[in-house]
């Protein structure tokens, strides 16, 4: 593929999640505001939303650390946008397949976060500081169950002498539930719980929203945060959301129905493509929008408490299943 | 770690006192060794009204607190006290003094007022006072399990609970011909009957809140996460509860039977034997945490239900108000003399007003009022100790404050703010009270 192909298609991708990543903010809202027997605000509302924060003026506290404090949002964006090029999109693989794998799009998914919480530290407010805490207890606490997952599909994988293993597009194209014994699909069920559980951690939504946690420390890491600044890391959580939702789509449910439709060429893409936004979506409102509207916030101390001990054991447990399930089907 | 807290030399923000834990600190804690301040108010998000809460944390942990309001203080009762107001006006700031209460306050007012100027009150205006009374804390609970399930970040709770609260407001509406400031009672009776008419609206609306209240316990008391958020948080022992003379939920939810509708029955309440509700009537141990008090209101909910239930079913018939005209009546209390107090269970806890009028005075000549707040905002010094921050708001809202209500005046002098220390409040209170009783 030429360079400008290449760059072509990037822009693309990097457009085209950004818009996908305020629309599916929007149905959230909507979803979120139907189940709580409200009518919700307007799909267009976090376009409006990241429009007005675009126009508005961007403080700088005196107090703050200012080259920290007005880096971290574009390191949180640019992060979050990137994972975008490593994430297979449908039926295209990904458009810098071979230049990364699963691992760096964990690290671009972890670095918004780090982001944010040197952000909040450099804020200068002790709601910041407190947001900035508990963003790195969280990061500590959901990254283990998330590593867990991705190792164990990916040691299958090799098992399988699919190789390189670890990258996202191979992990995509050759999915796991067609290959293992019952034991193993056991297994994988149990893994894509514990990533379903991550889900919301990841993207600090309730019950894990505490680094922002409005009604107890009035916003938190971003409580100093406002205009061009807050927007950036407004468009970077809507990116995160995709991107979050597109890695359980690729690990677990990568398949197209263009094949079994009977379709080819370009509409088989086209449908393909659609399919994987819905499927984006249905892990979005089932991970992150239903939960967020079912349950109340937790304390620090019970999801730290919560991932080390329970989602951590269940991970473990899934890539056990795996595991005896290889060595008795062989 | 060492945190960036800038504010800790604030002048502007007070220095807290850090108070001794009494447990050892292990792990993480003892690392973080440092304490800082952090402020909670007057504008904050968990805050629905201005006071200011300063706390000084280590990590998570809360080791000391500091209270100060005097941010909205309206001076209502000076209003009331100026000359050439008549009582009418006055009868309505005190509607004003809380919204949520709008018709606690005018019960406690008016039956002061009553009392100075030996005014009775015709058995019907009693009854139709406790049911806007009993439907107000109706009202005034759900909003405040809705405002709860919001401190903890459970929204949809919020929005559910609001949407049931409609009912009663509409109710309320339907009685008195307001959702909120329902301007029912008056001097010696009460402004509007309830008529035969109205009555199937109240007891459909009896109905709808008997049908739902299984559910509403169901979601706040045996959902896993509200459980997680509430139980053993925002403690208020028994006895911390007497030393610091709690009212209403905030005491019975720690296992006192203290509601003054039961120790000093006043209007109808004899009639209908009013027992205070703790958590034993739920089959739990009081342990006085913010689950508790989850359990007492939404219990009360029920017994305000019974309440207006025996109320409607046994309403007797009559005069509303012995004065049917407004001159007769300003006519009658420009010659009264003499003082009263007056009370009233709110859903808040027990408000008091106190009232002195003189003859040939169309004003009050003194007017005291205290509100629920006022007595349980001390519990919050117990309540914090040694909890996290994820839990102030919570906790705050635990002992559900009507701030504004109970604001005291702040002085401050030359930008900085006077503290008077007890011996100079006892003087002046001396000095007061001599200068009254000349």
């Amino acid at each position: 593929m030429s360079g400008w192909a290449i760059l072509g298609q990037a822009v693309l991708a990097l457009v085209g999640g950004g818009i996908v990543g305020l629309l599916y903010r929007g149905l959230d809202r909507k979803i979120a505001a139907r189940m709580q027997a409200r009518l919700g605000p307007p799909l267009r509302q976090p376009f409006l939303d990241l429009g007005k924060l675009l126009a508005k003026e961007t403080v700088i506290p005196k107090t703050a650390v200012a080259w920290v404090f007005s880096a971290m949002p574009f390191v949180a964006a640019i992060a979050s946008f990137t994972a975008l090029l490593y994430l297979p999109w449908g039926p295209f693989g990904p458009i810098l397949e071979g230049h990364g794998d699963a691992l760096l799009v964990l690290y671009l998914l972890a670095v918004p976060a780090l982001a944010m919480a040197l952000g909040g530290f450099a804020s200068g407010s002790p709601l910041g500081v407190v947001g900035a805490q508990r963003e790195l207890v969280m990061l500590v606490s959901y990254e283990f169950p998330l590593a867990v997952v991705l190792v164990a599909l990916a040691w299958r994988l090799s098992t399988l002498g699919i190789a390189p293993a670890f990258s996202l597009g191979q992990m995509a194209r050759y999915p796991l539930w067609g290959v293992v014994g019952p034991l193993g699909l056991i297994g994988l069920v149990v893994l894509l719980v514990s990533l379903l559980v991550v889900t919301p951690a990841e993207l600090a939504k309730i019950p894990f929203d505490i680094p922002e946690a409005e009604t107890e420390i009035a916003g938190g890491l971003f409580v100093e945060y406002s205009g061009t600044y807050l927007a950036l890391f407004y468009l970077a959580d809507a990116v995160r959301t995709v991107v979050m939702a597109g890695l359980v789509v690729a690990l677990f449910v990568p398949y197209g129905i263009a094949q079994p439709l009977g379709l080819a060429g370009a509409a088989a893409q086209a449908v393909d493509l659609l399919f994987w936004l819905a499927k984006v979506f249905g892990v979005m409102a089932a991970a992150v929008t239903t939960v967020r509207v079912g349950m109340a916030r937790l304390k620090v101390d019970q999801i730290a408490r919560g991932f080390w001990w329970r989602v951590t054991a269940v991970a473990l447990s899934g890539l056990l299943l795996l595991a005896l399930d290889k060595v008795v089907s062989g | 770690m060492s945190a960036r807290n800038p504010k800790d030399n604030d002048p502007v923000l007070p220095a807290v006192e850090e108070r001794v834990v009494e447990r050892e600190l292990v792990g993480a804690e003892a690392a973080l060794g440092e304490t800082f301040a952090v402020p909670i108010g007057p504008i904050h998000p968990a805050l629905k009204e201005p006071i200011r809460l300063t706390f000084r944390v280590r990590g998570e942990r809360i080791v000391g607190v500091d209270i100060r309001t005097g941010f909205a203080h309206r001076g209502i009762e000076f209003m009331g006290m100026r000359q050439g107001r008549n009582l009418i006006q006055i009868l309505y700031l005190a509607e004003r003094i809380c919204g949520i209460c709008s018709v606690s306050h005018p019960i406690a007012f008016t039956q002061a007022v009553e009392r100075a100027a030996g005014i009775e009150v015709p058995p019907r205006a009693q009854y139709i006072r406790v049911i806007i009374s009993e439907l107000e804390r109706i009202h005034s609970h759900l909003l405040w399990a809705g405002v709860a399930a919001h401190e903890l970040g459970f929204d949809t709770l919020l929005h559910l609970t609001w949407r049931v609260r409609e009912k009663v407001l509409d109710v309320l509406e339907e009685l008195s011909g307001n959702r909120i400031d329902y301007a029912i009672p008056i001097f010696g009776g009460v402004r509007r009957d309830i008529a035969p008419e109205q009555y199937p609206k109240v007891w459909e609306a009896i109905r709808y809140y008997r049908g739902l209240l299984e559910q509403l316990l169901d979601a706040f008391l045996r959902d896993p996460t509200v459980e997680a958020r509430t139980r053993g948080v925002g403690v208020l022992e028994p006895k911390e509860a007497e030393e610091l003379c709690a009212v209403g939920p905030t005491a019975r939810a720690s296992g006192l039977r203290k509601d003054v509708r039961q120790d000093r029955p006043y209007l109808a309440y004899p009639d209908f034997q009013v027992r205070a509700i703790t958590p034993e009537d739920y089959g739990l141990t009081p342990v006085g945490d913010v689950y508790d008090k989850i359990v007492v209101r939404l219990l009360e909910v029920e017994q305000s239900l019974n309440i207006i239930e025996q109320a409607l079913e046994n309403m007797p018939e009559g005069e509303i108000t012995s004065f049917p005209k407004i001159p007769a009546l300003l006519a009658y209390l420009k010659k009264a003399e003499g003082e009263g107090l007056g009370w009233h269970e709110a859903p808040r806890g027990e408000v008091i007003h106190y009232v002195r009028l003189a003859a040939g005075e169309e004003s009050l000549l003194v007017w005291k009022v205290k509100a629920p707040t006022y007595s349980n905002l001390l519990s919050w010094y117990p309540m914090f100790e040694d909890q996290e921050i994820a839990d102030i708001p919570i906790i705050a809202a635990s002992i559900d404050p009507c701030i504004c209500c109970m604001d005291r005046v702040y002085l401050v002098r030359g930008g900085k703010e006077e503290v008077w220390p007890k011996e100079k409040l006892l003087k002046l209170s001396w000095e007061k009270t001599r200068r009254m009783q000349r």
